[in-house]
């Protein structure tokens, strides 16, 4: 039943994971490699870091070990599910000549059936965020809507906040409220170790039917809401988004910019990291003597040169403009491209920033500097 | 119908290791595909023999380190209709280059037994110091992918895929864990071109700088990072120090933190 809530025991999590692969989906969830937590194919409850955390801040991340066994005990990492609807390189189609006649062949990949393990709530608001951009509009990417159309997510409730976490600034979480199939919430009490399960589609409560459940009590959901309602309290980063679009749009040239240029490298990594940012370059690939050709879809990003290129040279040639492009298109200019913020708060561009640039402390820096005017005005 | 006279490619060589020619041998399968395409008239790595010019395409490895080699490269742009250089050697004058920072008089005197035999150049220079280049190929060693495409855009008449965009765009596309932020190893990659494939941080080592500056390099910012993870002026300058240690964005970085 949609809205309902059962509990799950930690010992019938893997029956989970195994009822969605006997439906045909393909497991992802968090899982550790090369000294970070990443979304990759998972078969068992084992490959989840078990009692691991992670302790993030600008420009640093390490797992800590816990002094429990959750599943769940970390926030995010990386990479977003971005890499699975959106792939960093995907091949479009490719070209064949053969005699005067050429062929097109599409990429018919197999699309995978992907179930997410573990999707934050701030997640899935990116996501959402990423539909718009995807399938709302005038022009539909087929392939990201491929993917999409066929995920089960399994959110999970952050009971606990990273270091450059500012969702509850974005209205975006710890608690997923919309879009999942299933929501845990991860309870650990002395030796007691269970989930408190939110059913969130018929789909849902379908997988749901061939796992062992009880019906969770007053109490447990109470102590789920006391959980999630802690993380809130402890976000480590925050961002006062009052008037943000006009704010931003008032201080295009403020001072601030070029400060923040000469630490910032262009290298890129955060529109990477970012659960958001959807830009891509398409390029043609040809075979040395002309009878074959692919054209192929990376990742692209505003801090590149070639972005802004057009005949002559390129428009946001100084680190300035590329920066500012960045903050105020995540801040500003996407509420009027999209309706919405282009920022939920993940904090990935914080902690992956190789030199630990902020973007909640580049805004505040330009509000405060607007309020200390205004004050002095004011006398 | 007349033959179509197929575009004819020579390989030079000034001072340098062969490594980067060698990537072009490296490109067995497509080598035949090359071979059928081109004509390749001078490649001593893989052929004795010389086919007179001009040629349509000169692949010049090596960076320019004595007098002869000076006048020689000259010759090379007169007879060569694009002039691509390929490599560090070539595009910033090489691992030799070190010798930029220090009197070369000194070394000659230490290591030949009759320096007067020895005629060669205070600076290893790269190539565009000398002559008009119509295209730089980095790397130590060079890409084969990247060295087929630039060869393929030229025989096409159109502009060579080759991004001058960080190490890290390369990393993250290909999924690598950042090694700089989660382990705290100094890493060249946000200051370097991409090309190799981000290879190292996939071998969890910071990037070593082999493609040469990106565009807009903030060299001051990263070496300044590098120094909160705790490397030393020396180690930086060291660092800075590699195969590209003549371009100048790394040149002057390596510069700044020698007089410090
Ligand atoms: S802008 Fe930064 S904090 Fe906001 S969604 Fe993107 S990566 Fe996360
Ligand atoms: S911030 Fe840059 S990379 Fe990200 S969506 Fe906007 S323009 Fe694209
Ligand atoms: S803000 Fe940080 S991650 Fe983004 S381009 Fe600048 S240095 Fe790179
Ligand atoms: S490991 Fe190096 S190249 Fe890769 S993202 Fe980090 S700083 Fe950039």
């Amino acid at each position: 039943m949609i809205g309902e809530q059962v509990l799950i025991e930690r010992q019938d999590i893997q029956k989970l994971l195994d009822v969605l692969h006997q439906k045909g989906y393909e497991t992802v969830g968090p899982t550790i490699r090369e000294g970070a937590i990443v979304y990759d194919q998972i078969a068992s409850v084992e490959e989840l870091p078990i009692g691991w955390t992670d302790e993030q801040d600008g420009g640093t991340y390490r797992l800590k070990r816990r002094n429990d066994q959750a599943l769940f005990g970390y926030v995010v990492g990386p990479y977003s599910w971005k890499k699975f609807l959106h792939p960093p390189v995907l091949s479009l189609w490719k070209a064949k000549k053969s005699g005067k006649s050429l062929e097109i062949i599409p990429n018919s990949d197999e699309i995978p059936q992907y179930a997410f393990i573990g999707v934050r709530s701030c997640e899935l608001h990116a996501i959402f965020i990423q539909d718009r951009v995807f399938t709302n509009g005038k022009f539909t990417d087929p392939h990201y809507q491929a993917r999409r159309q066929k995920i089960f997510i399994i959110a999970v409730n952050c009971v606990q906040a990273g270091g450059t976490c500012f969702c509850v600034s974005m209205k975006t979480g710890p608690k997923a409220t919309v879009g999942f199939d299933l929501a845990l919430t991860e309870i650990i009490d002395g030796q007691r170790h269970y989930f408190v399960v939110e059913v969130g589609t018929e789909k849902g409560a379908e997988i749901l039917q061939k796992v062992p459940t009880k019906p969770a009590q007053p109490s447990d959901k109470k102590s789920a809401d006391e959980r999630v309602a802690q993380a809130a309290q402890r976000m480590g980063r925050q961002l006062d988004t009052t008037d943000i679009k006009e704010l931003l749009y008032r201080n295009l040239e403020h001072p601030r910019w070029d400060e923040v240029a000469t630490r910032c490298l262009t290298c890129a990594n955060c529109t990477m990291v970012c659960p958001t940012c959807f830009c891509t370059t398409v390029e043609d690939v040809t075979d040395l003597i002309g009878a074959e050709a692919e054209r192929v879809r990376r990742w692209d990003s505003c801090f590149t040169l070639d972005f802004s290129y057009v005949h002559g040279g390129s428009v946001r040639a100084s680190v300035k403009s590329r920066y500012r492009q960045w903050l105020t298109h995540k801040l500003a200019s996407w509420i009027d491209q999209f309706g919405t913020s282009g920022c939920v708060g993940c904090g990935r561009c914080i902690t992956w920033c190789p030199v630990g640039i902020d973007i909640t402390e580049e805004v505040r820096a330009i509000r405060q500097s607007e309020s200390a005017q205004l004050s002095e005005r004011r006398g | 119908m007349p033959k179509v006279k197929k575009p004819k490619v020579a390989v030079w060589k000034f001072a340098s290791c062969d490594g980067c020619q060698l990537s072009l041998l490296d490109c067995e399968d497509e080598l035949l595909a090359v071979a059928g395409a081109i004509e390749i008239a001078n490649f001593p790595e893989a052929s004795r023999a010389v086919m007179k010019g001009p040629y349509d395409i000169s692949l010049v490895e090596g960076s320019i380190t004595t007098p002869h080699d000076a006048e020689r490269i000259q010759e090379v742009r007169r007879i060569s209709k694009f002039l691509i250089t390929i490599g560090a050697c070539a595009t910033a004058g090489g691992i030799q280059a070190l010798r930029n920072f220090k009197d070369v008089k000194e070394f000659i005197s230490i290591v030949y037994a009759k320096p007067a035999y020895i005629s060669t150049l205070e600076k290893s220079t790269p190539i565009a110091e000398h002559v008009k280049v119509d295209f730089e190929l980095r790397g130590c060693p060079i890409n084969k992918y990247q060295l087929l495409e630039v060869v393929n855009a030229f025989l096409n008449g159109r502009k060579p895929n080759i991004p001058s965009y960080s190490v890290c765009v390369e990393c993250k596309r290909r999924g690598t864990v950042c090694v700089m932020t989660a382990y705290g190893t100094p890493c060249l990659g946000p200051v370097t071109q991409a090309g190799c494939g981000a290879i190292c941080p996939a071998y969890h080592r910071g990037c070593y700088g082999c493609f040469g500056p990106k565009e807009t390099p903030n060299t001051t910012s990263l070496s300044t990072w590098w120094r909160r993870l705790g490397v030393t002026n020396q180690n930086l300058v060291r660092a800075f120090r590699g195969f590209n240690a003549y371009a100048e964005p790394f040149r002057k970085e390596s510069e700044a933190y020698e007089q410090k």
